[in-house]
């Protein structure tokens, strides 16, 4: 017995002895750091889109041995910092990880605003920006006044007008009438998409019928319904937020607002919004969509749901990993963590991302993204895009029940 | 002026001088905290020059920042930079005198009320004017550098400062400070103190503006939401008191600690900020009621009773 005991302690001595030889041949550490809210305004958001996808790759990353380097494997190390969803705390956490954590590279924060804020910083300390949730038009002048600054989730615009586009198909298939409501929150993108949209529904000679905007924080949204339901209208716009595109889709079954086109934007591709509503939420429209039926997809929400705890949203959550993904790539077919390479190789090369294939324009700007989705039997499904192959025929939405 | 006025200026513009220079030798990760400690050193003086005398606490600030920053993002594509700061200067002057004018009559938690209401009701004025113009938020995209936005915050501060020291010299100062003791003896005196208090404001008014008009290259993008963040407003009360009211150095006593606090924290335990910072507070107010001037002054009081002993 006791030389057994004996010759297993020496096979675990040895055993251990070869893994401590192991982990010290596996010399590098790749550090990233990420700055985004935990708490404040946006930390809703960014616990349901941002942080899980970083994490989930680190993750992934790290258990199949972590990135090749010329130098040999290294695994990831992730330091996250909370900023508050105040812009002032993002610029001192970016720096703080620049200088004191001296990290290899920064991931880019969560939110157009954000996003912003630290480009400058970004910009100074020599870090490539990879942004994602981060939707705007002005891309020819920020790449041009940040260079190194890439953009992944497509622009203000294209939301807009696809959106009036694939209404305009469904009229002129004699699928809906001419009469359109809009509504929207009056701050940030909301506003500028509903510019958009104006023009583009006048383009497209359709008659607005009610053009109403409501204040960012607003609770109770029957006032809004009820106006658009009033106005009899064929289809139904609302660019909202995650908290009023919840409460105007609970206003719209409780006033049983019926209409063939139905559409919220930011939170209808949560997975929550289906949880809340149901059948009832069977062919609602809202921005982003995934091609679900791609495998790559589906392996990605399957290992989302079981390391995270929670599935992803159909829309920036594939993107911010698929962001990772081409990080990923990036550094291994340089071999190095060399930043400026990085920043080279973005807009030289084209990625292989669970959103499939990703590259930038001249202006850094990825210009194949999913831009209106639906739900469909529990799957918010992409219907249409730009670039992008999959989209499902549209739906009508036939009542709440 | 006395021996000693002269000796205390000299002893603060070299001060200023020292801090100015610290882009010359300090590193990227402490020029980013000394634009916060410069740009609160800025709003908590301005504010304590006001609120210190008179004891009305405003939560104005983040109307006029918000304001200072909106006036950049609408100007900065048509009219030079420099002039920029002045407009703001001049604007949140003008604005805090309507405000004064019409609420300074109130006192006490009016006067509160009103002052955290005005950032809302600015910000839904521009929300309002953005609905309107059909137009999101503001880009601005200049060259201006962290170190060029220090240097004009330490300005600032010293123009704050020597406003505050001359205005603490002045008949205005007096008046005050007997406004501040007793508001009915004041105006049995023969003050008008609706006028004193109105004059008075429009220097916090004015610095915040110019603060914000300052920021606003460093975020890029003005939007309401960041513009007119209520936090502001209460940052700035919580670090003056901190560091104390009564003298012109109190504010930066309590400026630099709590913003190194706030980071040290931010840093080390980013998931329990606001945990920390609750328990931090009020270790604060019960070890340190009277701000670290309050400390200073108590010591003082002690080492003079010594020695006369």
């Amino acid at each position: 017995m006791k030389r057994r005991t004996a010759l297993k302690l020496t096979t675990l001595a040895a055993a251990l002895s070869v893994a401590g030889l192991g982990a010290a041949q596996a010399q590098d550490v790749i550090r990233i750091g990420a700055a985004a809210p935990k708490t404040g305004g946006l930390a809703g958001g960014a616990e349901v889109t941002h942080w899980p996808a970083i994490r989930l790759w680190v993750e992934q990353t790290n258990a199949a041995g972590g990135l090749q380097l010329d130098s040999g494997p290294a695994t990831i190390e992730l330091i996250e910092y909370d900023d508050q969803t105040n812009p002032q705390q993002t610029i001192q956490a970016v720096t703080r990880l620049a200088t004191q954590d001296q990290v290899d590279l920064i991931l880019s924060p969560y939110g157009t605003g954000l996003n912003l804020a630290a480009a400058p910083i970004f910009d100074r300390l020599g870090y490539p920006q990879l942004s994602v949730t981060n939707i705007t038009d002005q891309m020819p002048q920020l790449s041009q006044q940040f260079p190194n600054m890439f953009f992944t989730l497509g622009t203000t615009s294209a939301f807009a007008e696809d959106t009036v586009r694939l209404l305009a198909e469904m009229r002129d298939a004699g699928q809906v009438g001419n009469r359109v409501a809009m509504v929207n929150v009056a701050d940030a993108f909301g506003i500028e998409l509903a510019t958009v949209a104006r023009g583009v529904l006048a383009e497209e000679g359709f008659e607005l019928v009610y053009d109403s905007s409501y204040p960012l924080g607003t609770q109770d949204l029957s006032t809004v319904v009820d106006g658009a339901r009033n106005s009899n209208p064929d289809a139904f716009i609302a660019w909202s937020y995650p908290p009023d595109s919840f409460a105007i889709t609970e206003q719209a079954m409780i006033q049983d607002f019926d209409v063939p086109f139905y559409y919220t934007a930011v939170g209808t591709p949560f997975p929550a919004y289906w949880g809340r509503f149901g059948e009832a939420a069977n062919n609602i429209l809202g921005p982003g969509g995934v091609n679900a039926d791609d495998p790559r997809f589906q392996e990605f929400a399957a290992a989302h749901q079981e390391l995270m705890g929670q599935g992803p949203d159909y829309w920036a959550s594939a993107t911010t990993y698929a962001s990772m993904e081409i990080l990923g790539q990036a550094i291994e077919d340089i071999g190095s963590v060399d930043r400026d390479a990085i920043a080279q190789h973005l807009r030289e090369n084209t990625y292989d991302t669970v959103l499939g294939p990703i590259s930038f324009n001249e202006n850094n700007n990825n210009e194949a993204f999913w831009t209106v989705g639906q739900w469909q039997d529990g799957v918010f499904r992409g219907v249409a895009s730009r670039g992008r192959e999959g989209a499902v025929e549209v739906r009508l939405k036939e009542g709440w029940d | 002026m006395s021996a000693t006025d002269y000796r205390n200026l000299a002893i603060s513009a070299g001060l200023v001088g020292l801090v100015a220079l610290m882009p010359f030798y300090a590193s990227g990760y402490v020029m980013t905290l000394a634009v916060t400690v410069a740009m609160f050193t800025v709003l908590a003086t301005s504010w304590a020059l006001f609120s210190g005398p008179t004891h009305y606490i405003s939560l104005a600030t983040a109307a006029f920042y918000g304001l200072g920053a909106y006036i950049t993002g609408l100007g900065i594509d048509h009219l030079p930079y420099w002039t920029l700061p002045l407009i703001a200067g001049v604007a949140g002057a003008i604005v805090a005198a309507l405000v004064g004018v019409a609420t300074l009559r109130l006192s006490g938690v009016y006067f509160v009320i009103f002052t955290l209401g005005l950032a809302e009701l600015i910000r839904q004025l521009v929300t309002f004017a953005q609905v309107q113009a059909g137009r999101q938020g503001f880009y601005v995209l200049t060259s201006i550098s962290e170190t060029m936005i220090y240097w004009q915050l330490v300005a600032l501060a010293a123009v704050v400062w020597l406003v505050g020291w001359l205005i603490w010299r002045s008949r205005l100062g007096f008046a005050l400070r007997i406004i501040g003791n007793d508001e009915t003896v004041a105006r049995h005196s023969g003050i008008n103190t609706a006028q004193a208090k109105v004059l008075l404001f429009m220097v916090p008014g004015a610095a915040a503006a110019i603060v914000g008009a300052i920021m606003a290259p460093r975020y890029v993008y003005i939007e309401p939401s960041m513009a007119f963040g209520p936090i502001l407003s209460f940052q700035v009360v919580i670090m003056a008191l901190l560091g104390g009211t009564r003298r012109l150095w109190g504010p930066i006593a309590g400026v630099i600690p709590f913003t190194l606090l706030w980071e040290v924290i931010s840093g080390n335990m980013p998931n329990q900020t606001y945990l920390l910072l609750g328990v931090a507070f009020l270790l604060i107010v019960y070890v340190l009621p009277g701000g670290f001037v309050g400390l200073y002054e108590k010591a003082l009081h002690r080492w003079r009773e010594g020695r006369a002993a």
